[in-house]
């Protein structure tokens, strides 16, 4: 490896009103190597690369690339020195074609119907093995195809240092597979790769260097030949930490809800759940893994009677609940809070306090036309306590809090409703280890008072410590119901990637 | 070089000098052009307010410019509140007045104490059904609700053009196209020498305050305003709420149409909104939606435009120039929405801790 | 047979010239909405363009002039409403409607001294038909496209490249690109605030021109609110035409043909005028529900359309 240094950040600080996204943070990348920047969510990685692609300005600090000084007043003038971003959420217009969302905002001929560009793009595509049709319109795309022209967008930009924002989150097991197959090929051709991620295997399965970005602030820059899981695992927060979760024993084995072949479609008429079945007791956890997108929200929706059911049957307390609207599915005790990646979309409202977001469900079961906010008020102020909220107060707009105080208050809220069936999906999103420890005892609390949970998560660790058992979806399709402490996370990751639990027993372990 | 950053921490009053400020710069900006054309923009500004509050009548017309802006802008303001961008305010007004002018003209015979209300009621389900159908397709189909309210008010508008020189056309009026004056018992009557539709403004603002924040309708309309998702995740019918709401919302603007018509003209013409549909839009926006200050913001405009009347013909100065001062006044308010919501820094690349305070 | 050729190639012709204001004010308006702003402020802008576009005209005795005028009448406008939407993140709605009551103003303000006045000689004159040799012989359609002033032919032309310029040219592609997702546009180093300020600077001026036609072509004297709301029926256009440059000629002169078909058979016809003046808004709303009801994601709204962009959001 060549010790050349392409970038050097030096003391960066960026600040979002009260909030500190990153302190005095530095960081050297050499030229050919792929350099993890490894940190929990909300640690400031993506704002740093932000600030590294032009996208935001730092409030301080000076950025060198290959030794020059720079300062960037836009993503053009980064792109200009050779540096690509590529973002979690795609940056793609959908109904343009594949070729064009690759040739905007470049220079060149000023008319574009040639045939030298769509050359020039299978040339690039060929070189790094990007099997991409330059003609497809980008709505027709899969989302690994999507990733690839985000890939293809960056190169054919000539870059040469190239940011990944967490590449891996929507891609299988496999998928991923293939992006570090293209990642190893442009690091021969002398790429730096900067790949962001919070994924300790994976640092550890593609990375040359790393460094570990921790509430902000840099904590070194180590070798991957010189580190273990272990050690970067407490670089990222902080302290040595027990990775297990407490598992409650599970006591009975009432049945409280039992799925039957239930299929859904959506608005394009494809499967969005197909012939899914499954059951869970009382007082069981059971996990639901899967990769992005492979119908956990839909399962969720369904069950809460926000989506249309095709087919199947839902019965909840050996009653069928099809067909029944969402309001009287929560008077029968179902509760489901969906933490979306924007952490806001569903179940708060933004702007409201937490007063008026307690009243949210509740508000219906109250007679005449006026609302009585005083329940709402107490049970706030008990939350606050209770769960530690941190806020200025409980008329303060939730949109200002914390994601973690966001989540609190939103889990508090439902598990007050006292449900006797719980369905959150990821619940832990963007929490910190400790935030996230405050979750998964209040799980465990309600699964000892005999609550149903059905959990849907991201990471494969959490799940299988956490959950009785794990369900696998894959394009909306049950791959396997599995006794959590009899798999492991490969079998778990073929079964995400479509292949049954017949077919994966016995196999990667 | 500047950087925009929000602010987290405005103060009602420093928000309410902002805009006090962009106020005095349009006036001053209106008052050079005043002086390019050869007035004294003080002398233009005071008799201007003197048009509004000289003499008992003329505070009566003020007042009566007043009322429909205000209705209108409460009508605006529910389906705002939704997040519905109904600017067919217009087209509902107008469609109000249809209804009210229906009975006014075919029911004539019928005593007043039944025919007022009957017109009031004609003028309310006619408002309302007029927003009730692109509220349909929006929660049906989500057709854009913004450019469909749009049409609307032109199909309204052309609908009583037609009627005005076709069908209704007062045989009397010699061959004018114009709808006949309405008999005694179809006017409102007056009360301190202004039609009732004061007193049922003043009536409305109260119930609109306690229906937003004090009613569970109020407040399912603002979590669908926040987010149609979180609505229905809380059971909320949203298709319900919206098509019920829209409906209000065309209803209250309908009963406007009812004003103009029975209240102020004594007849019906296709000019009968006269562009308070679009001029409430702007009221309610400049406003935040909130009925209260809806009044205030709409006496001002009302102040306004009788000002720009008076001076019409105190200085010979065309009313269109009040317009156009109208016009500047708006474009300076909207843009010191900015300097309400957000604040300039000044980068100073020899003091980063300074900036870093100021953030 | 060879009567009702004639009467049609009459009602061709008039509702191409009838068309052709619209045409101009269309396309303007497409190119603010590609780049993500909706601009209420066409019948303002309109009304702006055709004042100042008469106003030159008549003073100076210049056609270049009172068109020069006129797009930059229109032009200013469309700046006012740019500096607050883009720059002062001011509501798009509001903004655009605040510029029609200063545009409509504006214009009987300046106009109220000239009501009345005609334009001279030398201005009609230039903006006389003008029969293109051979393409006129065409039967039926010839005389309807190819005998008009200046202005109608200078807008087949603008539409025409108005949609090579959007569909085939890299500044098409990147206009759309942020009109469609601002963040994929800035992260592609295109100047978002440039090309929102340039191509809604360049529709008004369209919108201008469009007003200018009236004041200095169609009705070469000036009288009030000369637009008469053609610029509602330019925004309606725009979604009749599915913001499509080249269908925007079909679809202004169809509605231009509509406005003129309710005069011809005003005394034959059962149907009165104000019915025929009501169909393009009824048209506007059966595309617009057609586009919902299709679902496709090709022929919509820009998806950023009336969202303002920023990028240090968070």
């Amino acid at each position: 490896m060549n010790n050349e240094v392409y970038i050097k950040i030096e003391n960066l600080t960026k600040t979002f009103g009260p909030v500190v996204a990153n302190n005095n943070v530095s960081l050297e990348v050499r030229k050919g190597e792929i350099h993890a920047l490894l940190g929990e969510n909300g640690s400031g990685k993506s704002t740093l690369m932000n600030m590294l692609s032009g996208i935001y300005t730092p409030d301080s600090g000076a950025i060198y690339i290959k030794g020059k000084k720079v300062s960037f007043r836009n993503p053009k003038d980064s792109m200009a020195l050779g540096i690509g971003m590529i973002h979690q959420h795609f940056k793609l217009v959908e109904v343009l074609t594949a070729k064009e969302n690759i040739i905007a905002g470049q220079k060149g001929t000023f008319f574009i119907g040639s045939r030298k560009l769509s050359q020039k793009i299978r040339d690039i595509s060929d070189r790094y093995g990007l099997a991409v049709d330059p003609d497809k319109k980008v709505y027709n795309m899969s989302v690994g195809e999507k990733q690839t022209v985000e890939i293809l967008k960056v190169l054919y930009r000539g870059a040469e240092i190239l940011i990944l924002d967490e590449p891996t989150a929507v891609l299988t097991p496999q998928e991923t597979q293939s992006l570090f197959n293209i990642l190893r090929k442009m690091r021969q051709a002398g790429c730096s790769i900067i790949i962001i991620t919070h994924k300790l295997n994976e640092v550890m399965e593609i990375s040359d260097r790393i460094t570990v970005l921790r509430k902000g602030e840099t904590f070194g820059t180590v070798n991957k030949t010189d580190t273990s899981a272990n050690e970067l695992t407490n670089l990222m927060v902080g302290r040595a930490v027990d990775l297990s979760i407490n598992r409650v024993e599970k006591k009975n084995d009432s049945t409280i809800l039992k799925v039957k072949e239930l299929t859904v479609t959506d608005e394009e008429n494809v499967k969005a759940l197909n012939t899914v079945s499954f059951t869970l007791d009382s007082g069981e956890i059971l996990g639901v893994a899967g990769v992005a997108g492979s119908g956990q929200k839909e399962l969720c929706e369904t069950i809460a009677g926000l989506y249309p059911v095709a087919s199947g049957v839902i019965e909840y307390n050996d009653e069928n609940i099809v067909g029944k609207n969402p309001r009287d599915i929560i008077k029968m005790g179902i509760s489901m809070s969906f933490i979306p990646e924007d952490r806001l979309g569903m179940g708060l409202i933004a702007s409201m306090g937490m007063v008026d977001n307690m009243i949210l469900k509740e508000y219906q079961n109250q007679k005449g036309l006026f609302i009585e906010k005083k329940t709402a008020k107490n049970l706030s102020q008990k939350l606050v306590e209770k769960l530690d909220i941190n806020t200025p107060g409980i008329y303060h707009p939730v949109r200002q809090l914390s994601g973690g105080n966001i989540q609190k208050v939103l889990l508090g809220r439902e598990i007050e409703s006292n449900p006797h069936l719980l369905i959150t999906a990821y619940p832990v999103r963007g929490l910190d280890i400790n935030a996230s420890y405050t979750i998964y005892d209040l799980l465990n609390e309600q699964k000892e008072k005999g609550v149903g949970i059905l959990f849907i998560g991201e990471d494969l660790d959490v799940l299988m410590e956490l959950c009785d058992r794990i369900m696998v979806l894959c394009n909306g399709e049950v791959t396997g119901i599995v006794d959590a402490a009899n798999v492991t996370k490969e079998q778990l990751g073929l079964m995400m990637a479509g292949e049954k639990w017949e077919d994966v027993i016995g196999r990667g372990a | 070089m500047f950087r925009v950053v929000k602010r987290t921490d405005l103060t009602r009053r420093k928000s309410a000098t902002f805009r006090l400020l962009a106020i005095l710069a349009a006036l001053v900006t209106s008052g050079v052009f005043l002086m390019l054309l050869g007035f004294n923009p003080l002398k233009v500004y005071v008799s201007m307010l003197d048009g509004s509050f000289g003499s008992a009548y003329r505070f009566k017309e003020a007042i009566i410019k007043t009322v429909p802006l205000v209705v209108t802008s409460l009508g605006i303001a529910v389906a705002f509140r939704m997040k519905f961008w109904n600017i067919g305010a217009e087209g509902q007004i107008i469609m109000g007045a249809f209804g009210a002018t229906y009975f006014a003209l075919f029911f004539n015979q019928l005593p007043a104490v039944v025919l007022i209300p009957l017109m009031m009621l004609a003028a309310i389900v006619a408002g309302g059904l007029w927003a009730f159908i692109p509220a349909f397709f929006k929660a049906h189909f989500g057709t854009n609700e913004t450019l469909f309210t749009l049409m609307m008010n032109y199909i309204a508008l052309k609908w009583i053009n037609y009627l005005q020189y076709g069908p209704w056309k007062d045989p009397k009026a010699l061959g004018f196209g114009k709808i006949a004056m309405f008999k005694d018992n179809a006017l409102m009557p007056k009360l301190f020498g202004i039609h009732m539709g004061w007193v049922l403004a003043v009536i409305l603002v109260v119930i609109m305050y306690i229906f937003i924040n004090k009613t569970k309708r109020g407040y399912e309309i603002q979590v669908i305003g926040e987010s149609e998702n979180t609505a229905r995740y809380a059971g909320m019918n949203v298709k319900k709420i919206i098509l019920s709401s829209l409906f209000l919302s065309g209803a209250i603007c309908g009963l406007v149409g009812m004003f103009q018509v029975s209240g102020v003209n004594g007849t019906l013409t296709y000019q009968v909104a006269g562009g308070v549909g679009y001029t409430a839009i702007i009221t309610t926006w400049l406003a935040g939606l909130s009925a209260p200050v809806i009044v205030i913001v709409c006496f001002l405009f009302a102040v306004l435009q009788q000002g720009g009347t008076f001076i019409q013909t105190a200085f010979q100065i065309p009313a269109s120039a009040a317009q156009l001062i109208q016009g500047l006044i708006l474009f300076f308010v909207l843009g010191s929405e900015f300097f309400v919501q957000y604040r300039l820094i000044i980068r100073d690349g020899k003091n980063p801790e300074k900036v870093k305070e100021a953030a | 047979m060879e009567a009702f050729l004639s009467v049609l190639t009459f009602v061709l012709i008039d509702a191409i010239k009838a068309g052709t204001p619209l045409l101009f004010a269309t396309l303007g308006e497409i190119f603010a909405e590609k780049v993500g702003n909706l601009n209420l402020g066409v019948e303002g802008m309109m009304l702006m363009g055709a004042v100042m576009g008469f106003s030159v005209g008549l003073s100076t005795g210049s056609p270049l002039l009172g068109v020069l005028a006129a797009l930059a009448a229109g032009a200013c406008g469309a700046l006012v409403f740019a500096f607050l939407t883009i720059t002062l993140r001011a509501n798009q709605i509001v903004s655009g409607l605040s510029l029609t009551i200063f545009g409509t103003g504006f214009s009987s303000f300046v106009g109220q001294k000239l009501v009345g006045e005609a334009l001279p000689e030398s201005i009609k004159s230039v903006f006389k038909a003008i029969k293109i040799p051979a393409l006129s012989e065409i039967p039926v359609i010839g005389p309807a496209l190819f005998n008009q002033d200046i202005l109608v032919y200078a807008g087949y032309i603008v539409a025409v490249v108005s949609g090579i310029y959007l569909y085939r040219t890299r500044t098409g592609l990147n206009l759309r690109t942020v009109g469609e997702n601002p963040g994929a546009a800035d992260t592609a180093g295109i100047n978002i605030t440039l090309y929102k300020y340039i191509h809604i600077l360049l529709g008004g001026a369209f919108a201008g021109l469009g007003g200018g036609y009236l004041s200095l072509v169609a009705v070469p004297s000036w009288q009030d609110a000369v637009t008469g709301g053609r610029g509602w029926i330019a925004v309606a256009l725009v979604i009749f035409v599915t913001w499509n440059p080249y269908k925007s000629m079909l679809g202004a002169y169809f509605f231009g043909g509509l406005s003129i078909l309710g005069l011809y058979l005003q005394s034959h016809s059962p149907i009165p005028q104000s019915i025929f003046d009501m169909l393009p808004y009824l048209a506007t709303i059966f595309v617009l529900v057609m586009i919902s009801l299709k679902k496709s994601k090709e022929n919509c709204a820009p998806k950023a359309l009336g969202e303002p962009y920023f990028r240090e959001d968070r």
